[in-house]
C-alpha cells in the first residue's frame, strides 16, 4: 500500500498559539532535525527565553520574528510512518481571509484554532465560513490553551458545541473538536494525562487517520490544453500533441471528444504520459493527447468527452474572495483566468456582499475591498466552459486579474453555467 | 450531473497516483504553464541535483520536442571540475543552449570584490540579476524547495521580482488552486519553482526511480579535504587550506553542490543511490544545516539574499 498525502491548512486568530501548535506538531512528531532545533534554542536564548520558542521554527521571516507574528502563508512538509503531510500554515493576522483562502484552496482539511478562554469569536466564524465556502471536506476545531482554564471539560464542551452547530449550518460535512495545549503538548501528538475526560484522538492521530476523499474523478472528463507540442523534426515530422494536466475525470483512447469553445469533435488517437503510451489516463496526470483529425486547437481550449461536454457561456455568476488592496467595483475591466484560458471581462454587477459572521447578505455594496467575500456577475469577451465549483474545485475556480499591473484581484468560485 | 468518485482508504484504487507521480505531474504542469505564457524563460542550471532534476522533468514535459528553454549557469569560478564537465556534457547531449554568467569575470573587471572569508556564493546575485536583464529573461526557473529553509517555505511557485530582481515577502501574490498568475510589467520577471513541494528525500527517490545520472561527487569517494567551520571543504586553488589548516584524505560525499568555498562534504560510505537514500532517511541534519556555510551567517541569511535577488 502506498502512503498517501494529506494537504491541510491551519487557521487561527492572533495569539491563539497557532505557530506554537505547528511547532509542537513538527517537534513532537520528530519532524524537526537537530540543526533546526539548535537554531531555535540559540535564537530563544538570545531573546532571553528559558524554553525553546517553538513558534520560531515556523516564523521564517525577519519581520515575523521581530514582531512575533506570522505574516504570510508558509508550506511545510513532514511525514509519519502512516502518512505524508503538506501543511499550509496561514497567518491569522491582518489579511486573514485572503491568506486562509490561499491555504484552503488546495486543502483537504482545515484546523481552526480557538483560545479556550475566549471560545468562538468573530474570527472563528470567519474561518469556518471560509472552509465551508471553499469546500474543504474536513474541519478540526482545536480548543487551545486548555492549561489556562484548568483543563476543564465544560469550557471545551461549550465551545465545541457552539462551533459544531455553526459549522454544520454552513454545510461543513465533518467536524472534529479536540481540546489541546500547544504550549504544554497536551493532545497534539501525545494524549493528555490531564484531560482523561477526553476520549477522542490527538491532533496528529486524527490527521493520520482521517479518510481522504478526493475528487479523483468526477464522471466528467476535463482536459484544458496548456501547450501544443509540435517537434517538426525529421524523426517526428507530423507529431502534434496537446499537452496539459487532466483537471477531472478520465480519458481513453478511441473516445469521442469535443473541443471547446469551437465545438469541433474528434477522436482520441493516443495518450502519452510523459514518454509512455497508455490506453487511459486520469486526473491529475500531466499527459499529451493526440487526436485523429487535424482540428485547430491551441492553449486555452478545453477537451471533453462529447457525451458530457460543458455548456459555454459569457455570463459568469460566482462567489469571489477579494484578495487585493485595491477594490473591485461594478463596471471594472479585468482579466479572468480559468484553467489555461485568460480572457477579458467586465464586472457587470456585485449583487451582494457576505457577512461571514452569520452568512447574511448585504445587498448592492457597489464594491468589494480586501478580504470581502461577495457575489459577482461577470461578462466575458469570449465564451468559457465553466463547471460549478461545487462539482469541481479545478474547473469551477478562476482568478480575476488587474490588466494594468497584473495584480491578482480575486479568487472566484463559479456557480456553473445552467 | 457530476458524481464524485471517492476512494476508500487503504485500497489500491486504479485511479490513485503515487506520491512521486503526483509531484512529477505537478512540476510538469508548471513547466508547461511557463512555456505557454512567457516569451523568454530560462532554467538556472548549476549541475547540482535539483537543477539536474528540473532539466529531466522539462525534457519529459515537452518530449518528443526539445525543451523550449535555454539554460543559465552562474559560475562562481570555484565550481567542482566534475560538475562543470557534467554540465557541458549534458548541454551537448540534449542540444541545449547555455548562458554562463561568470563571477570571476566580474571580479577581474573590478565590478565585484572578493569577500574576506573567500565565500563566493553571495557574489552570485549581481551576475545573475544582470544576466536576467541583459538577456531579457521573463521567467527564471530555480530548483529551490520549500523544505530547504524557513524563508524558502514562504516562497510562491510563481514569485514576481521587480526590475532589481528583489523579493518582497510582504507583497507576494496569493497563490490559489493551481492557477498561477505570471503577469508582469516590462523589466520585471517571475522566478518559478517547479520543485517547491519536493523534499530532499523525494528528489533522491525520484532520481533513483528514473535512473537520472548525477555528478560523481554526490557519492562517497576519497577526497583531499580540510576542516573549516565544522565542515569538510575540498582543498584547491580557490583558497584552502590556509596555513593552520591541515588536509587529509577522507571518504566523503556531497549532499548539495554549490561553490567549493562554502559547500561542505559529509563523511559517508554511500556509493550507490540506495545507500544515499538510506543515509538521508536516517540523517538528523538538514541538507543545508549539514553542508552550507552561507546559511549559517545569520538567522535570516537566506531571506536577506533572496530579497537582493538571489534564487
Amino acid at each position: 500500500m502506498t502512503i498517501d498525502t494529506l494537504r491541510f491548512a491551519t487557521a487561527g486568530s492572533v495569539d491563539d498559539g497557532k505557530s506554537t501548535l505547528v511547532g509542537r506538531l513538527l517537534h513532537d512528531s520528530k519532524s524537526v532535525l537537530t540543526d533546526q532545533l539548535e537554531a531555535v534554542e540559540h535564537a530563544s536564548r538570545n531573546r532571553g527565553q528559558e524554553a525553546p520558542d517553538l513558534a520560531l521554527l515556523t516564523d521564517g521571516l525577519r519581520a515575523e520574528r521581530e514582531q512575533g507574528i506570522t505574516i504570510d502563508v508558509a508550506y511545510r512538509y513532514f511525514a509519519t510512518p502512516r502518512r505524508r503531510f503538506i501543511l499550509a500554515d496561514t497567518p491569522g493576522h491582518v489579511q486573514y481571509t485572503r491568506n486562509m483562502v490561499t491555504g484552503a484552496s488546495t486543502a483537504e482539511l482545515a484546523v481552526v484554532l480557538v483560545d479556550a478562554r475566549n471560545g468562538v469569536v468573530e474570527q472563528t466564524r470567519r474561518h469556518a465560513a471560509v472552509a465551508a465556502l471553499l469546500r474543504v471536506p474536513h474541519v478540526v476545531l482545536a480548543v487551545n490553551k486548555m492549561d489556562l482554564v484548568d483543563y476543564a471539560e465544560p469550557v471545551f464542551a461549550k465551545t465545541a458545541e457552539e462551533f459544531t452547530a455553526y459549522a454544520a449550518s454552513l454545510g461543513v460535512p465533518e467536524i472534529t473538536a479536540i481540546p489541546i495545549s500547544a504550549l504544554a503538548g497536551d493532545n497534539v501528538v501525545e494524549p493528555s494525562a490531564r484531560m482523561d475526560w477526553y476520549g477522542g484522538p490527538t491532533v496528529l492521530e486524527h490527521l493520520e487517520t482521517v479518510p481522504v476523499a478526493r475528487e479523483l474523478t468526477t464522471s466528467q472528463g476535463r482536459f484544458p490544453v496548456q501547450y501544443v507540442i509540435r517537434p517538426q523534426t525529421a524523426e517526428h515530422p507530423d507529431y502534434r500533441g496537446y499537452a496539459g494536466q487532466i483537471a477531472s475525470g478520465a480519458f481513453r483512447v478511441g473516445e469521442r471528444v469535443t473541443v471547446l469553445p469551437s465545438g469541433r469533435t474528434s477522436t482520441v488517437k493516443a495518450i502519452d504520459v510523459l514518454g509512455r503510451s497508455v490506453d487511459a489516463a486520469w486526473a491529475p496526470q500531466s499527459v499529451t493527447v493526440r487526436l485523429h483529425d487535424g482540428v485547430d486547437i491551441s492553449r486555452g481550449d478545453l477537451i471533453a468527452p462529447s457525451t458530457s461536454a460543458p455548456a459555454l457561456s459569457r455570463d459568469v455568476t460566482a462567489l469571489v474572495c477579494h484578495v487585493a488592496d485595491q477594490p473591485l467595483t461594478v463596471g471594472q475591466r479585468v482579466l479572468l483566468k480559468h484553467t489555461t484560458r485568460t480572457v477579458k471581462a467586465i464586472v457587470k454587477d456585485i449583487p451582494s456582499r457576505l457577512t461571514l459572521d452569520d452568512l447574511s447578505q448585504h445587498p448592492a455594496p457597489g464594491q468589494l475591498v480586501a478580504n470581502d467575500i461577495g457575489r459577482v456577475v461577470i461578462r466575458t469577451a469570449e465564451p468559457l466552459a465553466l463547471d460549478a465549483y461545487a462539482a469541481s474545485r479545478r474547473t469551477g475556480s478562476f482568478l480575476l486579474i488587474d490588466p494594468a499591473d497584473g495584480t491578482t484581484l480575486a479568487a472566484g468560485m463559479a456557480d456553473g453555467v445552467r | 450531473m457530476s458524481a464524485v468518485v471517492t476512494v476508500p482508504e487503504g485500497t489500491d484504487h486504479p485511479y490513485a497516483l503515487s506520491h512521486l507521480d503526483s509531484l512529477e505531474s505537478e512540476a510538469v504542469h508548471i513547466f508547461r504553464e511557463v512555456a505557454g505564457e512567457f516569451e523568454r524563460p530560462v532554467i538556472l542550471f548549476s549541475g547540482g541535483k535539483d537543477s539536474i532534476l528540473m532539466l529531466h522533468l522539462a525534457l519529459k514535459a515537452f518530449a518528443p520536442a526539445p525543451v523550449p528553454f535555454s539554460l543559465l549557469h552562474v559560475d562562481t569560478g570555484h565550481n567542482f571540475p566534475e560538475v562543470l564537465e557534467y554540465r557541458d556534457r549534458t548541454v551537448a547531449e540534449h542540444g541545449l543552449r547555455l548562458h554562463v554568467a561568470s563571477v570571476q569575470e566580474y571580479i577581474d573587471a573590478g565590478k565585484l570584490r572578493e569577500r574576506p572569508d573567500g565565500t563566493r556564493n553571495p557574489l552570485q546575485t549581481v551576475p545573475l540579476t544582470e544576466a536576467i536583464q541583459h538577456h531579457r529573461f521573463d521567467a527564471v526557473f530555480g530548483g529551490g524547495r520549500r523544505d530547504e529553509e524557513k524563508a524558502r517555505a514562504k516562497e510562491r511557485v510563481f514569485s514576481l521580482r521587480d526590475e532589481f530582481s528583489q523579493w518582497d515577502p510582504r507583497r507576494q501574490r496569493p497563490e490559489l488552486w493551481q492557477l498561477y498568475n505570471g503577469r508582469h510589467a516590462p523589466g520585471e520577471h517571475v522566478r518559478v519553482f517547479p520543485l517547491s513541494n519536493w523534499t530532499e528525500l523525494d528528489v533522491w527517490q525520484y532520481i533513483a526511480r528514473e535512473g537520472v545520472e548525477l555528478p560523481g561527487i554526490y557519492f562517497a569517494h576519497e577526497r583531499e579535504v580540510f576542516a573549516r567551520n565544522g565542515m569538510w571543504l575540498t582543498a584547491g586553488d580557490w583558497g584552502g587550506p590556509r596555513d593552520h589548516e591541515r588536509t587529509e584524505v577522507r571518504q566523503v560525499r556531497y549532499r548539495t553542490v554549490g561553490d567549493m568555498s562554502c559547500t561542505g562534504a559529509v563523511d559517508s560510505d554511500a556509493t550507490t543511490l540506495d545507500a544515499v537514500i538510506t543515509e538521508i532517511a536516517a540523517s538528523r541534519l538538514t541538507e543545508r544545516g549539514a553542508t552550507r556555510a552561507d546559511d549559517k551567517m545569520s538567522e535570516a541569511a537566506m531571506e536577506d539574499r533572496k530579497r537582493e535577488g538571489y534564487f
